[in-house]
Order: C-alpha cells, then sequence, then structure tokens
C-alpha cells in the first residue's frame, strides 16, 4: 500500500487553487488563489455563506460541477497530481483515499433508497463483502455515529429521520470507506451539542489512531476552535487569516474579529446582537 | 455575500431580462425563459433539431402554396407512372401518377397532427396519473400504478393493433391507439419526481397555509415534473411518428389515398428494387423528422433541468 | 436575559399541550410531552437529535399525527383535519432555507400563495409589508430563490409565515444553516417582530445561547420525552437539577479533548 511517494509527499497540498463559474459577464471566479498545505492534521475552515468554504472543498475531492473550472498551480493527494490524474486513479483516490460528507444531507441522501441502503451501496462500491457482511457492517456503523437503534434507522427512509440522524447516516457513509483524508463539509450542523461532541470525538480518533487527515468546514467559530488545530478564514473566496486555532480569540483581521463578535452567548446576552458591517477592502 | 454584480449604467433588452432584480413579474419570468433559451441555444445541433421543424411546421401550414400538384390526384396512369426524380417531380412520381414531393409536403400535415394530438392526450393522462399517484400514496398510488404496469407490460404495436382492429382503421384511432399505449412511462416519470419531492419542506410549508392537496398537486408539483415530461415526451415523438408510420405501413393507420408518411412507403415497397425513390422519399422524411425530435429533445434537456 | 420577560406571560395561554404523544408504526416519537404558550411568549426546545423536537412541532401544524393526548389551540382541541382558519393562525419556519422555497417560484408568487388560499384581498399592500418587515426591499420581490442567499431565503420563509398575520409561529432551527453573520441578523429580526406583533412562538435549536436570547423558557428534551422545564435565567444560573441538562450545558462549552495530544 505505501509507496516511496506518499511517505514524503504531505497528505495534500493546494498551491493557488482557483474555482470559476461562468457568468454572463464572463467568469465569476467563486474560490480566488487558496493556499494550504495538510498533514495528518484537523485543519477547520470558517467564513460566512457564499465565501467559498463548500467549493475548495468540493474542488479538491473533483466534485465540481461540470460548468465549474478548476486551475491550480499544485492540487496534490499524497504526491498525486489530482487534476491531471485519470479518470481511473481519480476514482480509486474518490473511493478510499479521499472522502467527503457534504453540506446537505437532505439533497445528499437518495429520497428513494433507504439510509441502509445507500451505507451498503458506500461500502460495496469499493470493497466485495457478501449482503449480509455489508449489512452487519453499516449496522456497526450506525452505532458507531452515535443512532440509537441502528436496526430501526437502516430501514428509513431520509424523510423519516431527523435531521441529526440524516447528517450522521451520511458520516457513517464516508467513514465506512475509511478514507486517508475526509473532508467534512458542516458535518455537524444539526446535531445537538451532546452528540456533535460524541461525533467529534470519533473524528478525532481517527486522526489521532489512524493519521487520517480531517479538513473540517464549519460556521461554528466555537466548535472549530476548540476541535481543530488550525483555522483557515474565508472571505469571498480568499483566506483572509490562518491562525493557530486555540488562538482563534486573539484574531487579528476585523473580518474574523466581527464574526466572532455577533455569536450569541450564554452568559453575555446583548439585544440586539451585534451585526457584521462588511468593509469593501476585505475582498480585494 | 459575495459583492454583487455590477450594472452597466445604460441596460439594454439582454440587461434587462437577464437583470438579478427584475421590477415585475413579467420581467422575472422573460428573463428566466432567456436564460432557458441562451443554455438551449448553445447546443447547435438542437437549434438545427429546431429549425427542422419550424420548417416543417411551415411546409404543413403552407403545403398548398408549396405543393405543385394534388397529392391526391394523380397524372396520365399511361405517361405518368413512376417516373424517376427530374425537374417537373424533384421526388419523381409514384404508381398512381402522383408527384412525390407533394404528397410528402401534404403529409407533413398529418404526421404533425399525429404528434399533436399524441401529445395533448399522453403526455397530461400521464402526468395526472403519475402526480396523483405519487401525492397521494397509499391505496391510490397502488391501483393507479397497477393500471399502468398493466398497460406497460403489452407490447406498444401489438396492443395499437388490437385497438386499430377493434375501432377500425384510420387515421383518428391510430392516434388514439399511440396514444392510450404510450401514457405509461410518462405517468412512471411523474411518479418517481413526484415521490422524490413531496416531502420536501417546501411542499409541507404549503400544506401548512392550508392549500387543497389538489391545489398543491396542479400548482406546486405538477410544474416540478414539467420539464422532465417535456425532454421526454419530445424525445419519444420520434417514436411516436414510426409507430404512426408503422401501423400506416400495415394499412391499419391513414387510409389512402391519404398522403401518410408511413403508408407511402408500404405503397412504395412493392417497386423498392426498380424504383427506389418511391419508397425512399418518405422514408427520408420519417428519418429526419424523427432526428429533429431527438436533437430539440437533447437540447432542452440542456435548457430545462438546471434548477432556476 | 431578554427585555420581553416579563410583558409577556399573561392571559390565557394561546396552546396547551396534555400529555403529546406521536407514534409512527410502533416507533414512539414523542411520549407525553405537555406545555403551554402563553401570547406574547417565546418557549425554547433543545434536546437530544431525534428526541422529537421537530415532531412536536409538526404534530403541532399537523403535519404529524397526534396518536395520544391532546393539543389546544386557543382553547379548541385540534383534530386530524384542521379548518382553513388554523392554516392563518400557526404559521412555521423550517430549519433548511434551500429546501423550504419551491425552486421555481418567485419571491412574488411564494407570498401570494397563502393570500390565494385563504382569499385576502390586500395582497399587494400586504407583500409589500411583508418584505419590509423582513428587511428585503421590493428589489427582492421578483427572484427564484436560487438567486438568494441562505440568509435572504430563510427572510422570505419567515415573509411568507408572517404573511396570514398568525398568533402563533413554530420555529424549527430557523438559523442552523446559517451562518454567524446571518445568524445575528435573524435573530435580531425575530426578535422586532415580536415586539412588534406580540406574537408568540415556539424555538427549536441545538444552541443553548440561541434559546436563552430569544426564549424565556425552556424544555429539555431526551428520546422523546420531557427531561426538565426551566426558564432561561435558571439555566444560565446553572440552576439544573437533570443530568442530561448539565451535559448538554457542559458540550455547548465547546470540544475537549480528553488527554492533550501531543504535537
Ligand atoms: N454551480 C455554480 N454555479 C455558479 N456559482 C456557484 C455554483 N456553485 C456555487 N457557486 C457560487 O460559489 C460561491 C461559493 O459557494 P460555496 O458553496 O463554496 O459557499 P460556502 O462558503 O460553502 O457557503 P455556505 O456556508 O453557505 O455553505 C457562492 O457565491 C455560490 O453562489
Ligand atoms: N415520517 C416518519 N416516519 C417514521 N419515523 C419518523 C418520521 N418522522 C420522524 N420520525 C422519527 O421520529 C423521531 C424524532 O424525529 P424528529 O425529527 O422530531 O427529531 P428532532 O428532535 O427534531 O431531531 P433533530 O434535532 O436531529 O432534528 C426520529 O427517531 C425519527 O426517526
Ligand atoms: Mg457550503
Ligand atoms: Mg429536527
Amino acid at each position: 500500500m505505501t509507496n516511496m511517494k506518499s511517505d514524503t509527499a504531505p497528505l495534500l497540498e493546494v498551491r493557488d487553487l482557483r474555482v470559476s463559474y461562468p457568468t454572463r459577464d464572463g467568469r465569476t471566479e467563486v474560490v480566488r488563489g487558496v493556499n494550504f498545505t495538510l498533514g495528518r492534521e484537523r485543519l477547520g475552515i470558517v467564513g460566512e455563506s457564499g465565501s467559498g468554504k463548500s467549493q475548495t472543498g468540493r474542488a479538491i475531492i473533483g466534485l465540481t460541477p461540470p460548468t465549474g473550472r478548476i486551475t491550480a498551480e499544485r492540487l496534490a493527494y499524497k504526491g498525486t497530481d489530482l487534476l491531471t490524474a485519470s479518470p481511473r486513479q481519480r476514482r480509486q483516490i474518490r473511493g478510499g483515499g479521499i472522502g467527503m460528507v457534504l453540506q446537505d444531507p437532505r439533497f445528499s441522501l437518495n429520497p428513494l433508497m433507504t439510509i441502509g441502503q445507500q451505507i451498503v451501496e458506500a461500502l460495496r462500491s469499493h470493497v466485495r463483502v457478501s449482503g449480509s457482511d455489508a449489512r452487519r457492517r453499516a449496522l456497526e456503523m450506525l452505532e458507531r455515529v452515535r443512532i440509537n437503534d441502528p436496526e430501526r434507522v437502516f430501514g428509513l427512509y431520509p424523510h423519516e429521520v431527523s435531521g441529526g440522524m440524516g447528517q450522521r447516516a451520511m458520516i457513517a457513509m464516508m467513514l465506512i470507506a475509511g478514507p486517508d483524508l475526509l473532508i467534512a463539509d458542516e458535518p455537524t450542523s444539526a446535531l445537538d451539542v451532546v452528540v456533535q461532541i460524541e461525533v467529534l470525538a470519533i473524528l478525532d480518533q481517527l486522526v489521532a489512531e489512524r493519521g487520517m487527515g480531517l479538513i473540517f468546514i464549519s460556521h461554528d467559530l466555537r466548535l472549530v476552535s476548540s476541535f481543530c488545530d488550525r483555522v483557515l478564514v474565508m472571505y469571498a473566496g480568499r483566506v483572509v487569516e490562518e491562525i493557530e486555532a486555540s488562538r482563534l480569540s486573539e484574531a487579528k483581521h476585523p473580518y474574523t474579529r466581527g464574526l466572532l463578535d455577533c455569536v450569541p452567548r450564554l452568559h453575555n446576552d446583548r439585544h440586539p446582537l451585534p451585526t457584521l458591517q462588511r468593509q469593501a477592502e476585505w475582498a480585494v | 455575500m459575495m459583492p454583487e454584480a455590477y450594472n452597466p449604467p445604460a441596460p439594454g433588452w439582454r440587461e434587462w431580462l437577464l437583470t438579478e432584480r427584475p421590477a415585475s413579474r413579467r420581467q422575472a419570468r422573460l428573463g428566466r425563459a432567456y436564460a432557458s433559451w441562451t443554455r438551449f441555444a448553445s447546443n447547435r445541433l438542437a437549434l438545427v433539431g429546431l429549425a427542422i421543424l419550424v420548417l416543417l411546421l411551415l411546409v404543413a401550414v403552407f403545403a398548398g402554396l408549396i405543393a405543385p400538384d394534388s397529392p391526391v390526384v394523380g397524372g396520365d396512369l399511361r405517361t405518368a407512372r413512376l417516373l424517376p426524380p427530374s425537374a417537373a417531380h424533384v421526388f419523381g412520381t409514384d404508381d398512381q401518377g402522383r408527384d412525390i414531393f407533394s404528397r410528402i409536403v401534404f403529409g407533413s400535415r398529418l404526421t404533425l397532427m399525429i404528434v399533436f394530438l399524441v401529445a395533448i392526450i399522453a403526455a397530461p393522462v400521464g402526468l395526472l396519473m403519475g402526480t396523483v399517484a405519487g401525492y397521494a400514496g397509499g391505496w391510490v398510488d397502488a391501483t393507479l400504478m397497477r393500471i399502468t404496469d398493466i398497460f406497460l407490460s403489452f407490447p406498444k404495436l401489438v396492443l395499437a393493433l388490437a385497438f386499430v382492429a377493434a375501432l377500425g382503421p384510420g387515421i383518428e384511432n391510430a392516434v388514439l391507439a399511440i396514444a392510450i399505449t404510450s401514457w405509461p412511462p410518462y405517468a412512471r416519470i411523474a411518479r418517481a419526481e413526484t415521490l422524490a419531492i413531496r416531502n420536501s419542506d417546501f411542499i409541507a410549508a404549503v400544506q401548512l397555509m392550508g392549500a387543497s392537496p389538489v391545489r398543491i398537486v396542479l400548482r406546486h408539483v405538477v410544474p416540478l415534473c414539467l420539464s422532465s415530461l417535456i425532454i421526454r415526451v419530445t424525445l419519444d415523438m420520434a417514436g411516436i411518428i414510426l409507430t404512426a408510420a408503422g401501423l400506416g405501413f400495415l394499412g391499419l393507420g391513414a387510409q389512402p389515398p391519404s398522403p401518410e408518411w408511413g403508408a407511402m412507403i408500404a405503397d412504395g415497397r412493392r417497386f423498392v428494387l426498380d424504383q427506389w425513390w418511391v419508397a425512399a422519399a418518405p422514408g427520408a422524411a420519417i428519418f429526419i423528422v424523427s432526428l429533429a425530435f431527438n436533437l430539440l429533445g437533447d437540447g432542452l434537456r440542456d435548457a430545462l433541468d438546471t434548477r432556476g | 436575559m431578554s427585555d420581553l420577560h416579563g410583558k409577556s406571560g399573561t392571559g390565557a395561554p394561546v396552546l396547551i399541550a396534555d400529555a403529546l404523544g406521536v407514534d409512527f408504526g410502533p416507533f414512539r416519537a414523542v411520549d407525553g410531552v405537555s406545555f403551554e404558550v402563553r401570547p406574547g411568549e417565546s418557549l425554547g426546545l433543545v434536546g437530544e437529535s431525534g428526541s422529537g423536537k421537530s415532531t412536536i412541532l409538526r404534530a403541532i401544524a399537523g403535519l404529524a399525527p397526534i396518536s395520544s393526548g391532546a393539543v389546544r389551540f386557543e382553547g379548541k382541541p385540534l383534530g386530524k383535519r384542521r379548518e382553513k382558519a388554523f392554516y392563518r393562525h400557526v404559521q412555521m419556519v423550517f430549519q433548511d432555507p434551500y429546501g423550504s422555497l419551491h425552486p421555481r417560484q418567485t419571491v412574488d408568487q411564494i407570498l401570494s400563495e397563502p393570500l390565494a388560499i385563504h382569499r385576502i384581498a390586500d395582497g399587494e399592500r400586504r407583500i409589500r409589508q411583508a418584505l419590509d418587515e423582513v428587511g428585503l426591499g421590493s428589489g427582492f420581490r421578483f427572484r427564484y430563490p436560487h438567486q438568494l442567499s441562505g440568509g435572504q431565503r430563510q427572510r422570505v420563509a419567515i415573509a411568507r409565515a408572517l404573511i396570514t398575520e398568525p398568533e402563533l409561529l413554530l420555529l424549527d432551527e430557523p438559523t442552523s444553516a446559517l451562518d454567524a453573520s446571518v445568524q445575528a441578523e435573524i435573530l435580531n429580526l425575530l426578535e422586532e417582530i415580536r415586539q412588534h406583533r406580540r406574537l408568540s412562538s415556539i424555538l427549536v435549536s441545538h444552541d443553548l445561547a440561541v434559546i436563552t436570547h430569544l426564549c424565556e423558557r425552556l424544555i429539555v428534551m431526551q428520546s422523546g420525552r420531557e427531561v426538565e422545564t426551566l426558564t432561561s435565567r435558571q439555566l444560565v444560573a446553572g440552576e439544573v437539577t437533570k443530568p442530561y441538562t448539565r451535559e448538554l450545558m457542559a458540550a455547548s462549552e465547546g470540544f475537549r479533548r480528553k488527554e492533550p495530544v501531543p504535537a
């Protein structure tokens, strides 16, 4: 499994990543030159809606819709260039190498298949296992993501599970493939805080024990600062600040500061909440 | 939020159509239609398909002006029979001494009529069956879908044949037979789409306003099923033309002397080795029109399938 | 705490749930939950994911079956079939602003629908007023949902809920799909509307700070049951009695690693 390349190269290298879409006035870049290198660590990406977080994640795993164009000086997974990889190589990487928990479980799950069928499908698309084995492993996975009665949830359709269950089903689908790099796009936004912490503990364990790399996209600043090692703050397609997660509260950029300020706090109730006044120069 | 796209100071009609801030219902709707049209028009082959069909429509409307001769009354049987293509008869003449070009021109009316009638009978029936079954669920769904299955399990042409045999040959009955056999796939598509959207929040939101199920199906579910249905119907048109031609060929569709293209091929079959043009001209017409519908369907898929 | 505290909570309750139970086949999603909402009051629901919070709202709205117990709205018990007027008085805002607006309808069509259903006459004025109230100018009136950001969509959903001038607003995690800055805007908006209209509401959220920001009282739920009911003040002061509530409070501090991972 291991080769020379993968031992020395970082898990993921991203240099000058750009994603653009055609609009009637030419192309609009929604990701505008993102740089970072990821080791076996937890990297957080925060930023407001539309700042390009998901587009960055999707570009890495190759889920940009056909109208979008990706360019990068370098976009490499374990030394393999993702932009020039053959479709076969890319499929392999997508199966066992990189996994992504998509942002919206309601849109990402097939409404006509049960949760269980979809997890089994995810497993069988890259490992050969018997039907009963696949079922057993899917049930185990559901249990691991703290679903109380996996047997019942296995047979439910997406509209029959609660928001948080759908999200965990999505995580189970990704984890069952055992990826080396997991891109988790808002994986816990619909979970209650207790389960949220439990699910993060699973991801944490995978990073610590298996050396998985994790890109954690979220708008929950409190969570990111307590869970990740490093944080990238994005605004209008660019990384405006990179900071050690534990020192997020000391962030310098006015945007990051503004974002931190508008969160309601249990012990400091303000009415009305301060809102963010965007400055034009942040977007340049 | 990304910075707003810049607005040029003097807006032309294109800007007016594509603005992010339409000022009226009409502008929003036109803008949307225009955006679909641009997507459609970026597909060259689809434009070719559309052009062919527009041409067909014009030919049908102005058949009387375009056709040099009568489509049913032949020339002198001794001198004008089975003439090869020439300046006087571009596609030659058939065994009754009739100008094949004129027959094809008038035949376009029949073809368009068949296509139009089948579309307005089969598509709404399929749409209604599918959306009602999908939205109501339970025994309504089970009953409607079993009916659909029964119709689906018969081979199309055989069922059409049975109908025509029962009702008697003729173009109206052929149309009816084709319509009756072509709605089940539409019902299936509409039902699948409905199932996928009936549990979405926007449907829950209208239920919560107290809307009746009829209103929800007609105003909220049907518009979402429409685009995939239009695409499918367009792509099916080729098959419908061929089935109609097939019935005509078997003598169960249009009756002589009406210039239906399938029946014309059937006539020409007897001379196909020596007077090839008699069968080749209507064959080519069927082929081109079927192809045009397929190209159009592909283009519509690009234009209608995306959200928004 | 909210400056609304104290002002609200007088008069007969708008909604009373008495041992409400909801079954899906053999599964009991909500198991005997009782509460009341007084006029102008905002009640919070927090708790475990899958504990039946959304189901309670859906049962009140008539989107999920009431299997046992009773729900009374303005004194009248709610059955399986609701009269049309009921839907004028109770409205809901969903969690996901991307899924709750019809993708092929303009904002104008979306807002006109409730007016058409209830045959409300002065539609034009109401639509303009509703858009103003949620802070969207008339420039947004003829846009399609795909031309709106998540926060703008949620504003449209709120405008749709307000247009029939309801007495009770059901809010199912209205801000959890939105980022911090938009969340603050929407929370401010909801608070303003409440003050302005003396609207009662039930708010579901995972974020204790959001609940205490908007609500006077809250119910903590686990596995379809009520764990405890307390005031926001009690929660903030840490005066909680049940271990699950304590666990929730601890978890909302953020992630804590068991043993620090060596660098
Ligand atoms: N298919 C597409 N065509 C054109 N523009 C797109 C497309 N997909 C996304 N965009 C645009 O790209 C920008 C970045 O979107 P992205 O989904 O990455 O935001 P995000 O940071 O993940 O926001 P959120 O927190 O709401 O998920 C947005 O302005 C969006 O409108
Ligand atoms: N239509 C349905 N059919 C079967 N079970 C359902 C249905 N709707 C909800 N449930 C079940 O009811 C339970 C409660 O769901 P609900 O959506 O109310 O949870 P919730 O408290 O809102 O959770 P979350 O915070 O994750 O949204 C879940 O176990 C769910 O699987
Ligand atoms: Mg995103
Ligand atoms: Mg819920």
